[in-house]
């Protein structure tokens, strides 16, 4: 198993923020939209730094999705700043309709995704906003896994021309990965490669499979992870590559079982080469108030629930 | 300020064969919404025949040109044959409209890249919104030229709508121009019994907005307000044109009925309607 280790926990929102700032100095067509939440998101450095492309839209996101819309009209690539939840299920039409339909090189830059966000409860613990973004034609859906490449995968969707979902989070999760990475959208990141069963993680939950690759590693169990930081579009042909060597999967993920990594890999396996698989994600409920650590136990998404997936789709696949 | 030098006689004229358009697309389609496109068809010649600078040669970031939004997007028909007789696209593509394979969809999009769409409507609410995001893009562009945005009276009812008047007065968006189509019919009968909207031009004032009033199917009065919207550009406030028009008008039993809304004429109605409206640039 390959070491990782990191100097510092961080967390990933503040990614987008550092990118952020440092896209209002390197491209002046990128604009920044905020529903009054410019510090939760990291924000306000570039507001401070660069008022003028700046746009407080104030507790209306629906509104705010418009705006960024009209403003691709003219050049602009418009990054529009809220929760998950309130990116997404709030807007749902206004994304459909206005940017994907549309064609809008808008980014939806989408903080406190998940339970991890913690004491606010399950009214801003959004688990369904990757299964909806990634069912609108033509939406690409990002989820870095730590700071460092959540600010790379930032500056990498202002060259993208099309509408972007990037999600990301409140807690501090370690920052391992290197800060000058190149983030190349729809290819997944070789973490471990392993033969024995392929782990797909997505987020903060690729530092839990490396931890839980340690675990396997002790028990003699090669394990290969691949950071599934793009959703969609998929990297199928990494995902096939690794699955033909281990003959199994778990996908990890900070989601509802349904709609997120989990059904889109089953998807691409059933059509192509059906594996077994286990899902490590949120099994079909509603969070409730905690700090992230507790929830993630509760809901099982922890190293020791991966361990356990991998233990189970190892025995299936013999 | 008028772009083109045109007489209201030649507008009208347009006018005339617009509307002969949009009751032959609805009865082509076995559907669609004549009424609404009926009544805007006054503004919808004046803006991109006289007032409107634009260039059929399609650009769709559009500097240095006026650009137009249509937020309550069911009444295509109407822009459809503007576009098409002011020269952005074929007019016998009009035949299409909400036919299989058509860029003339039932409601527009720029997904099938037809010339002079920049942003889909149909679902309610949302063109408002849009049509700021434009005008500020404009502004960070230095580009001084204006936005103008029309929107049915029905989707007022939309929570949207409200979020984005909140907006434009307080970022002092103040190079747009938007109209409201206040024909007070939507589908299931009059504004006033459906969901009252009671003062609207109080609603609009008290947000912040520059409000006037006019006739959308008086071309006097109609040109004499957006004449006046025109000199209260620059004046840190977005202009409201409430703008009275008769849904349906030129056709004479569509007219003062919410029945016309979303429906097409049979063979015989169209013989009727087409008796009322003059072939002027000839039939697509």
């Amino acid at each position: 198993m390959k070491k990782y280790t990191f100097t510092e926990k961080l967390d990933t929102r503040s990614g987008f923020g550092a990118g952020l700032h440092e896209l209002g100095k390197s491209n002046e067509n990128v604009v920044a939209l905020c529903a009054d939440l410019t510090g939760s998101l990291k924000m306000d450095a570039f507001q401070k730094d660069f008022p003028e492309r700046f746009f407080q839209v104030g507790i209306a996101e629906a509104n705010m999705i418009g705006l960024a819309a009209g403003m691709t009209i003219g050049g602009k690539i418009p990054f529009t700043g809220t929760f998950a939840n309130f990116s997404t299920g709030r807007v749902y039409d206004q994304i459909r309709q206005s940017v994907a339909y549309s064609g809008k090189n808008v980014k939806i830059c989408a903080s406190h995704a998940g339970l991890t966000l913690g004491e606010d409860g399950a009214t801003h613990q959004i688990l369904e906003d990757i299964g909806l973004m990634k069912m609108l034609p033509g939406m690409v859906v990002i989820n870095p896994c730590d700071y460092n490449q959540t600010k790379a995968a930032t500056l990498a969707i202002a060259d993208y021309e099309g509408p972007v979902y990037l999600r990301f989070g409140r807690p501090t999760v370690p920052n391992f990965t290197p800060s000058d990475q190149k983030f190349e959208i729809g290819k997944a990141w070789m973490v471990n490669e392993g033969t024995d069963v392929t782990i797909l993680a997505t987020g903060h939950l690729v530092w839990e499979s490396i931890l839980a690759g340690e675990q396997l590693a002790e028990k003699g169990i090669s394990v290969e992870i691949l950071n599934i930081h793009t959703i969609k579009p998929l990297d199928d042909e990494a995902i096939l590559k690794s699955i033909s060597k281990t003959k199994c999967v778990v996908t990890a993920e900070e989601h509802n079982v349904l709609g997120g990594l989990g059904e889109s890999v089953a998807s691409l396996l059933a059509k192509n080469t059906p594996t077994p698989q286990e899902m490590v994600a949120v099994n079909d409920t509603f969070g409730e108030s905690g700090t992230p650590d507790q929830l993630m136990k509760k809901y099982g998404l922890t190293a020791n629930d991966i361990v356990n997936s991998v233990l189970k789709v190892i025995a299936r696949k013999n | 300020m008028s772009e083109n030098n045109i007489s209201t006689n030649e507008l009208k004229s347009i006018a005339s064969q617009v509307r002969r358009d949009i009751v032959r697309m609805v009865h082509g389609a076995k559907g669609g919404h004549p009424g609404g496109a009926l009544g805007c068809t006054d503004l919808f010649v004046s803006l991109y025949f006289k007032y409107m600078k634009h260039n059929k040669s399609f650009v769709m970031n559009a500097p240095g040109e006026d650009l137009f939004f249509l937020s309550n997007g069911h009444i295509s028909a109407v822009w459809y044959s503007t576009l098409a007789r002011y020269g952005y696209f074929p007019v016998k593509e009009l035949a299409s409209h909400r036919k299989i394979d058509s860029r003339l969809q039932g409601h527009p999009t720029p997904h099938e890249h037809l010339e002079g769409i920049r942003m889909a409507s149909g679902s309610l609410g949302q063109g408002l919104s849009v049509a700021i995001g434009a005008a500020q893009a404009k502004k960070l562009n230095k580009d001084n030229r204006t936005i103008y945005i029309l929107m049915g009276d029905g989707e007022l009812q939309e929570g949207q709508v409200w979020e984005a008047a909140m907006y434009a007065p307080h970022h002092k968006v103040d190079n747009l121009i938007a109209f409201i189509d206040y024909n007070g019919q939507q589908i299931d009968g009059s504004t006033n019994q459906v969901m009252n909207l009671l003062d609207l031009k109080a609603k609009w004032a008290s947000f912040g907005w520059l409000v006037l009033e006019t006739d959308g199917n008086d071309y006097e009065k109609l040109h004499t307000t957006i004449e006046e919207a025109q000199t209260q550009l620059g004046a840190q406030k977005p202009v409201m044109v409430i703008m009275k028009t008769e849904m349906g008008a030129g056709v004479d039993y569509m007219m003062g009925t919410h029945k016309w809304h979303g429906n097409a004429p049979n063979d015989e109605q169209l013989a009727k309607a087409l008796a009322q409206l003059e072939e002027t640039l000839g039939d697509y």
